[in-house]
């Protein structure tokens, strides 16, 4: 494929493009704003924060709209702003790239973003470090924004550290709870691994292009020698794994449900965790070139696809069941990725409608949770449906999707990757099936155990629905949820199709129905079922014991953490160990000799200092002598 | 360059010299004429005139470009001669601001009021009793920074000789007035006196030598006698180099010629330590390099690594002295031995600085920043250790001065400004200094020099941060009983003040006067 042909110029900004830098900063200034505020803002702190997604949102979806009436050549807008940095041969732009690929994010961040900022509004309500939360969740909305507009690797990974320092500072929110605090820092060490990544990728490509810009990248990387290429692909997928928890790096998703629900919404289901999955495709140049390297991400992809549904089949917490089923879901959206330009429309396609059911679901767990004293226990649940009936049918539309219930969004996303699975390889195509069938049954789990049988509740739990202001956000998403599918299915790959690579871009029909199709239906049908007759009765109220290694090893995350602690935290203290051993008896000891040493001289040399004239002038003479030697010798030599 | 013979004395030229000289000569009348009470303030007013008038001259004549050899070839006016007199000037100005200062000693000035009573004698009691005064310090101090400008100017031996002896002998008057602790102060001194008239002699014969190789006083024509001699190597030529050098290095305070700093820098009193620190070395080293530049330049190869083992000896002694010195002026020596093995450092890269190279100053010009950013901090230094006393005098012991940060923030932190000047920490002119010294030893070859220079300065850095350590981290104990910092006039902090904000301007904007360094950058051959 010759990847010149493909690259698409972009055209210079006018109009409103030129200001498109206002949606990164409108919620960059409202959040340093309430941070500094101070108590002032207390009480109208979270409502001028809300505004914020609210105003990107607006600015966003004008720029869509523009776009869409556009010419396809005239889609990629560049919005250069100022000159950022020079090193040396470098240079380095700010500069914003619109195309159709970043602005779906805009409208995905934004648009999620102002829904939960609602939410939080609710659910937020009685913390007293409110405005504090709100002041995060803007900081998180303009990072976020920096990392999908900005037009060079460079400056996304500003927004990829921004990010994750609002998801660190997000996280470990609340604390004062130990284990907050530290799956805060879990969530920034283990992305620390994918950052190193992320900096190797960037220095590969200045030291073998020059450039991080994406298109300069685009044009040069042909020239590049493949093996660096194929370092670059396995680099970016580094950071990728990281960023979006994807099998090794995989293990602080689980604990960041600490965080409070909306953040797990947004951050950890809806938006941040996709930025691998939109690393990888703004990347397509690359991975166009070098067969291995995608193959590591559909790899990748594929066994984070299992892993996450295995974990969700053997949880009671219900946000850690959420949890497992969005590291499931992005490593299907990793696998198309990996795919190449026909998997990565459908994988920015799964990603979106994703957004939604799971940014649904989430806040659907926050309402229940809500309703039930911030119990997240679902053997504690049961019976929910009749006393929360907006949660209940919102969260089932969410259901509904995620398993891939016919005509619902995540019919179409899903059935379209595990088709596409198909055409790469059998093995991933039946991997990719069989995950769906795990999906159908673990979800069908959750929905018996929360909303049906009878009640488990504890004492003093008296459930209710959740305020307007709560179930609000949900319908709009659980609309969203079903309907997405049917708006954007065929339109999204012919929209797509010139920001990641595509020639030939084929369209599928609302009723295109395959055997594959067919078939993966059943299976989902089956799954559901099989959920359904497992606990149709009632649940045990705690965790029944077993000896089944694989329910055992799902409850333990598949022993990511023993594993981490094993292979990495063990030996990383040894080495510290060591290193501080080191550093006290060679380094400190050598400084330490050397000031005895100096010390030692010091008060030999004083000793010269007699005060008696004669010996200091019997000094001089002795040095005329030693100058004259000295100077006999340079004559010599 | 053939000597020019100048019919005429160029009087214009002259004028900085002429002037200061019969400001001097126009004092010692002064102590004559004037009545006891008023002569205090005349002698200020005189010498105040004589040097101000003496640089504005030096200013408008280095303006007007007034390059050239006068008094039959006997001084040079070049662009190191201007710098080094103005700077010269402007240190004298201050220490005479430092030495008229009265309130911190109730009214009295800081030397003693009858010089040749005994120490302790009912004669020096009644010469307290009855206020008197030696008020010939002044043209003292002139007459010795008289001797300094011709010294930095000279370019025949027996000018320089000259130049050495009038800068020198007023010194050694000045080192033994201090009012109190008067046996410390006439014993330093005698032993100036003692080993200075060695240095002279030593000086003397050499040159004396130089005249029989070369046929002529001249240093430029010692330069072509060499040129022209095509065996090299001659022992009259190398007795008299090695002597005349001895007589140099011995000014500057170079190891093994240093001893008699750290005796005399703690007797004498402290605004004229302040002065020889700064003035003696700056004249004497440009001295050394222009005998070494001019005279000896045909000889380069020959004295460079001389030069650069001495630098290294001078850097190493004085820094490793001074880590384990508890006396402030006696620590403040040892750092003054340290900084000359780093201004050896920059002559012995005796590079030129490439046209249009600001990174590269040059030998001269680096050399010159370094002085001026050395003097700052020395007399800023010396002139806050004039202001902690107790009741004997100043309180000089280090240990008294433990926690005196806490208890004076501001002189605390001045004090500390100009430490880390010494010590070469960035944002401090002392760092543009060494910088550029280092960077002219760097590209004159001599890259080993400059690794051992900044292991010298690490060593170094040492001594200032023990003392900043003192001031700050240390409690006041038994050592600090009765440890006060007086009130001084406006005289003393305006050295203080002028000093500190030299200290930062130049460390954060150096190039008005790396500029006009570089402007000084050639001697005139």
């Amino acid at each position: 494929m010759n990847l010149l042909e493909t690259a698409v110029a972009p055209v210079a900004a006018t109009g409103l493009f030129s200001s498109a830098w206002l949606m990164i900063a409108i919620p960059l200034v409202i959040s340093g704003l309430l941070m500094l505020s101070g108590r002032v803002a207390n009480s109208w702190g979270h409502l001028l924060a809300t505004l914020a997604p609210i105003a990107s949102f607006g600015i966003g979806l004008t720029l869509f709209l523009d776009l869409l009436g556009r010419d396809e050549a005239q889609r990629a807008v560049s919005v250069p702003l100022f000159r950022w940095l020079t090193a040396g041969n470098w240079t380095f732009d700010f500069g914003l790239q619109i195309d159709q690929l970043s602005i779906l994010f805009v409208l995905l961040i934004t648009g999620v973003g102002s829904l939960i900022h609602i939410y939080s509004i609710g659910y937020m309500a009685h913390d007293e470090r409110r405005r504090r939360f709100f002041a995060y969740l803007n900081l998180f909305i303009a990072a976020m924004l920096t990392l999908v507009l900005a037009d060079n690797y460079l400056l996304l990974f500003v927004g990829w550290e921004g990010v994750g320092l609002a998801s660190y500072l997000l996280i470990s929110f609340w604390q004062h709870k130990h284990s907050a605090a530290v799956a805060g820092k879990k969530a920034f060490v283990v992305n620390r691994v994918g950052d190193l990544g992320m900096i190797m990728a960037i220095s590969t490509l200045l030291a073998q292009t020059g450039t991080v810009k994406f298109t300069e990248v685009a044009e040069r990387i042909g020239t590049v020698d493949r093996t660096w290429v194929v370092l670059l692909g396995f680099f970016l997928l580094l950071g990728a794994c990281g960023k979006s928890a994807q099998v090794p790096l995989q293990s602080w998703l689980l604990d960041a449900m600490e965080g409070p629900t909306p953040v797990s919404a947004l951050i950890h289901a809806a938006t941040m965790v996709t930025a691998g999955v939109y690393l990888v495709v703004r990347s397509h140049p690359i991975y166009a070139l070098t067969s291995e390297a995608s193959l590591a991400v559909a790899i990748v992809g594929t066994v984070t696809l299992l892993a996450g549904a295995w974990i969700g089949t053997s949880k009671d917490d219900i946000k850690k069941v959420l949890a497992g089923s969005t590291m499931s879901q992005i490593g299907y959206m990793m696998l198309a990725a990996g795919l190449g330009p026909v998997g990565a429309a459908f994988a920015i396609f799964h990603l979106i409608t994703h957004g939604f059911f799971k940014a649904n679901m989430f806040l659907g767990a926050g309402s229940v949770m809500h309703g039930m004293n911030d119990d997240v226990d679902m053997r504690h649940y049961g019976g929910l449906a009749k006393y929360m009936p907006i949660t209940f049918a919102t969260f089932a539309m969410g259901y509904l999707a995620i398993i891939g219930f016919p005509f619902t969004s995540g019919f179409y996303s899903k059935d379209h990757i595990i088709e596409a699975a198909f055409d790469k390889g059998t093995v991933f195509g039946a991997l990719a099936m069989f995950g769906a069938f795990v999906t159908a049954y673990y979800m069908t789990r959750l929905m018996m155990m929360t909303f049906f049988g009878g009640k488990r509740w504890r004492e003093g739990v008296h459930p209710h629905e959740s305020p307007l202001v709560m179930t609000v956000p949900l319908i709009v998403l659980a609309i969203l949820s079903i309907i997405a599918g049917v708006m954007m299915n065929g339109w999204i790959t012919t929209w797509l199709a010139p920001a990641v690579g595509d020639d030939h871009p084929h369209t599928t029909g609302l009723f295109h129905i395959t055997t594959i199709g067919i078939i993966t239906t059943a299976v989902v049908a089956v799954g559901a079922l099989i959920g359904w007759f497992l606990h149709r009765r009632d649940i045990p109220d705690s965790q029944p014991e077993t000896r089944n290694p694989l329910v055992l090893a799902g409850r333990q995350d598949l022993y990511g953490d023993a594993f981490n602690e094993t292979f990495l935290m063990r030996p990383g203290q040894h080495l510290v160990g060591g290193l501080a051993a080191f550093d006290d008896s060679v380094v400190d000891g050598s400084v330490r000799g050397s000031a005895d040493l100096f010390g030692g001289m010091s008060t030999a040399l004083r000793r010269l200092q007699n005060g008696y004239v004669r010996s200091y002038a019997l000094t001089m003479i002795a040095g005329v002598l030693l100058l004259a030697a000295a100077f006999y010798l340079g004559q010599l030599a | 360059m053939m000597t020019q013979l100048v019919v005429q004395p160029d009087y214009r030229a002259l004028a900085p010299l002429i002037i200061l000289f019969a400001a001097a000569a126009v004092g010692v009348l002064v102590e004559g004429i004037i009545k006891k009470g008023l002569r205090d303030e005349a002698q200020l007013i005189v010498s105040g005139i004589g040097l101000l008038a003496s640089l504005a001259f030096t200013i408008q004549n280095w303006n007007q470009d007034r390059l050239g050899v006068h008094a039959e070839g006997s001084l040079t006016m070049d662009g190191p001669t201007y710098f080094i007199w103005g700077l010269l000037l402007v240190a004298t100005i201050l220490t005479l601001l430092l030495v008229s200062e009265r309130k911190l000693n109730s009214g009295a000035l800081n030397f003693t009021p009858y010089a040749a009573s005994v120490p302790g004698s009912p004669l020096e009691a009644k010469a307290f009793q009855s206020r008197t005064e030696h008020t010939e310090i002044y043209p003292l101090v002139l007459f010795s920074t008289f001797g300094m400008m011709m010294f930095a100017s000279a370019t025949d031996w027996i000018t320089m000789f000259v130049a050495l002896e009038v800068f020198s002998l007023p010194l050694y008057l000045l080192c033994g007035l201090a009012r109190r602790r008067r046996l410390l102060s006439q014993e330093a001194a005698l032993k100036y006196f003692m080993l200075g008239s060695l240095a002279s002699a030593i000086f003397l014969y050499g040159t004396a030598l130089l005249y029989g190789y070369s046929g002529s006083l001249s240093i430029r024509m010692l330069a072509q006698r060499i040129q022209a001699d095509a065996e090299g190597g001659n022992s009259l030529l190398v007795a008299g180099v090695v002597l005349v050098l001895v007589g140099l290095l011995f000014k500057i305070g170079v190891v093994p010629f240093h001893s008699w700093t750290p005796d005399v820098y703690v007797g004498a009193p402290t605004p004229i330590t302040a002065y020889m620190a700064i003035a003696t070395k700056a004249a004497a080293v440009i001295a050394l390099m222009r005998v070494l530049y001019v005279g000896l330049a045909p000889l380069q190869w020959t004295w460079q690594p001389v030069v650069a083992g001495l630098a290294v000896i001078t850097m190493f002694v004085g820094a490793i002295i001074g880590l384990t010195q508890t006396d402030v002026k006696r620590l403040l020596a040892y750092s003054s031995i340290a900084h000359a093995g780093f201004i050896l450092v920059g002559i012995a890269g005796a590079v030129t600085a490439a046209t249009g190279n600001h990174a590269l100053a040059g030998s001269t010009s680096s050399i010159l920043f370094y002085l001026s950013a050395y003097g700052l901090a020395t007399l800023g230094a010396f002139a806050i250790v004039t202001m902690v006393r107790r009741a004997g005098g100043e309180a000089t012991q280090l240990a008294a001065w433990s926690g005196l940060g806490r208890q004076h923030p501001v002189l605390g932190a001045l004090m500390t400004l100009f430490l880390l000047s010494f010590a070469g920490i960035p944002l401090t002119a002392g760092f543009i200094g060494k910088l550029e010294v280092f960077l002219a030893a760097w590209a004159g070859g001599y890259a080993w020099l400059v690794f051992a220079a900044v292991i010298a300065s690490l060593v170094a850095a040492y001594i200032y941060l023990r003392f900043i350590m003192v001031m700050f981290f240390r409690d006041a104990g038994e050592a600090t009983e009765g440890v006060q910092v007086e009130q001084a006039s406006w005289m003393t902090w305006t050295v203080i003040i002028l000093c500190a904000v030299g200290t930062l301007v130049l460390g954060l904007w150096s190039s008005p006067l790396g500029d006009l360094a570089i402007r000084a950058s050639e001697f005139l051959r």
